[in-house]
């Protein structure tokens, strides 16, 4: 890893550290370090510092589901209208274009499965181009970017010794 | 009960002084919401390619004995670390031992080396396991104080003035727990000095070797000139490589004396733990990205704590390996014990008295950074509301 990725990679873990932070594990001076994470905002390398929230921890209803998209393409078009047409939608919370035996792989949060049924029949179904979904729904979260949502796997050490 | 154990046992044993600070863990532990500065053991869990040799060989069913000094490719892995790391040569046939963690290592070379009388000089503060070993031989310890403006360095001098008659052996240990002290090469190369021309053995404990922060690599005390002959090299895994529990050591030096600490190995323990072994190879063959990535990580926890003792007028000077700082408190005129214990009883911040780990550490206490920066950061705002309290 350069320069550059070892600070996007100490940011992805933990965007709560400091230039000054990172200056002083890669020993490189906080200015330098200020410099190319204010370059990787501006050019859109760094989209965004976000806390990782486990909203199973609170009261709030909320529900996850992974859908599967089929596209058929029209003529003229790719693949990037159509996903630029659900980005839209503010329930959309990740979208990838997928290898295999679908299209899209759309990751989207509402309140409850009606809200989740409601956008799949309402809003993704009717899109022009789109030919089949297959909704799943998440059960439990377990993991999520890295980090284990249990936090009794925070530290394992059992002995204090010297 | 017919039996008085207290006049039939080994009296050594039972004379043998307890932890300095098992009552103070006692406390933390009776108390709620704790956060803690005084584990000795990374953060990290093992790297997970280390892991999955382990599983991947118990999955394979290996789990036989090992030859007593260990699998025979790593003792080559570990010999070709020591060369290509330090220079130094070990034939891994006769000249290594894998040990039970590096304590088993420090136990093993004593008791080879040791016999009633005879006089191990221990530099403090230090790690508490070497005084005791020596007294289950017979022999007695004779700390040698370290110093604050010495950067808690072995001086020459020091040491001259410590040499009698009976001294047989000098224990080193650095980078040092708890102070976080190194030895360069011109360090060692004064201690060399002194050492040339006397009978006197080393045990070089190396268990931090690789978590220096220092810009030049540290060098092993065995390879400085002459001193090879005399020394043996203990190291291990649990450091470096975050492998605490795997319990994963070694021991390196001269043929004649690796001859017998086999035999004491032997007889003990048969042979180190075989998944431990297994795993070990994987560590030393592709774990130099991942001692790269914690040491990054310790240095970042290093330097943020070094900056707030500065703020907070707290005196520390710069350790420069393993991960612990050893900060001055005593301008707080309160004993390095009493500051500790009400730190904890107000603040619930557990540090360790710097007193634990002998006399020469009164006044200071060991913080360790094997913690992320979210508890450091944490447990140093509660210490700025203490000092600014104590201040008052």
């Amino acid at each position: 890893m350069n320069e550059k990725e070892k600070i996007l990679h100490y940011l992805e873990q933990n965007a709560r550290l400091t230039a000054k932070n990172i200056a002083d594990a890669l020993d490189m001076e906080e200015s330098a370090v200020a410099e190319i994470i204010a370059a990787a905002e501006k050019d859109g390398t760094i989209r965004g510092y976000h806390a990782l929230v486990n909203w199973d921890k609170t009261d709030r209803e909320h529900t996850c589901a992974v859908i599967e998209i089929k596209i058929h393409i029209r003529h003229g078009e790719g693949f990037e209208e159509v996903a630029k047409r659900i980005c839209a939608y503010e329930e959309v919370q990740d979208l990838y274009l997928m290898s295999g035996g679908y299209d899209l792989m759309v990751v989207i949060e509402g309140k409850t499965l009606r809200d989740v049924a409601r956008f799949v029949g309402e809003k993704l179904a009717v899109i022009d181009g789109v030919t089949g979904t297959a909704t799943h729904f998440v059960l439990t979260k377990y993991k999520d970017k890295g980090v284990m949502m249990d936090l009794s796997s925070e530290d394992h050490r059992l002995m204090s010794e010297i | 009960m017919s039996l008085n154990y207290n006049e039939l046992m080994n009296p050594i044993a039972r004379d043998i002084k307890p932890s300095g600070i098992r009552k103070f863990f006692d406390l933390a532990g009776s108390m709620e919401d704790v956060i803690s500065l005084s584990i000795g053991e990374p953060d990290f869990k093992t790297p997970w390619h280390i892991r999955e040799a382990g599983i991947r060989n118990l999955n394979e069913g290996r789990t036989a004995y090992t030859p007593n000094a260990g699998l025979v490719p790593l003792r080559n892995s570990i010999a070709s670390y020591m060369s290509r790391r330090f220079g130094l040569t070990y034939d891994p046939n006769g000249e290594i031992i894998v040990t039970v963690g590096g304590s088993e290592g420090i136990d093993v070379a004593m008791r080879t080396l040791l016999r009633p009388g005879d006089e191990v000089l221990i530099p403090e503060p230090c790690f508490v396991c070497y005084a005791p070993l020596a007294q289950m031989t017979g022999a007695v310890p004779v700390a040698l104080p370290t110093y604050e403006k010495d950067a808690f360095r072995l001086t020459p001098d020091t040491l001259r003035a410590a040499i009698t008659p009976k001294t047989k052996l000098l224990i080193l240990s650095y980078p040092n727990n708890p102070t976080g002290a190194i030895m360069t090469k011109a360090d060692y190369e004064a201690i060399a000095e002194v050492l040339r021309g006397t009978d006197i053995f080393v045990i070089a404990d190396e268990i931090y070797i690789e978590l220096c922060y220092a810009k030049e690599p540290l060098v092993s005390f065995a390879s400085i000139e002459g001193m090879q002959e005399r020394t043996i090299v203990v190291n291990g895994f649990s450091k470096a490589y975050a492998m605490t529990g795997w319990r994963m050591g070694y021991l390196c030096g001269p043929k004649e004396l690796v001859r017998p600490a086999l035999k004491l190995h032997q007889f003990g323990i048969m042979s180190a733990p075989t998944t431990s072994q297994l795993a070990a190879i994987e560590a030393l063959e592709h774990g130099d990205e991942d001692v790269k990535m914690m040491r990054e990580k310790y240095n970042m926890r290093r330097k943020f704590l070094l900056r707030t003792f500065r703020e907070l007028n707290v005196p520390c000077f710069e350790p420069l390996g393993a991960f612990y700082v050893f900060p001055n408190f005593s301008r707080f005129g309160l004993s390095s014990e009493e500051f500790c214990r009400r730190f904890l009883e107000e603040e619930k911040v557990a540090m360790v008295p710097g007193s634990a780990f002998g006399e020469s550490g009164e006044g200071f206490a060991r913080v360790s950074y094997a913690y992320s920066m979210e508890h450091l950061q944490i447990a140093m705002d509660r210490l700025k509301r203490f000092i600014s309290r104590l201040e008052g």
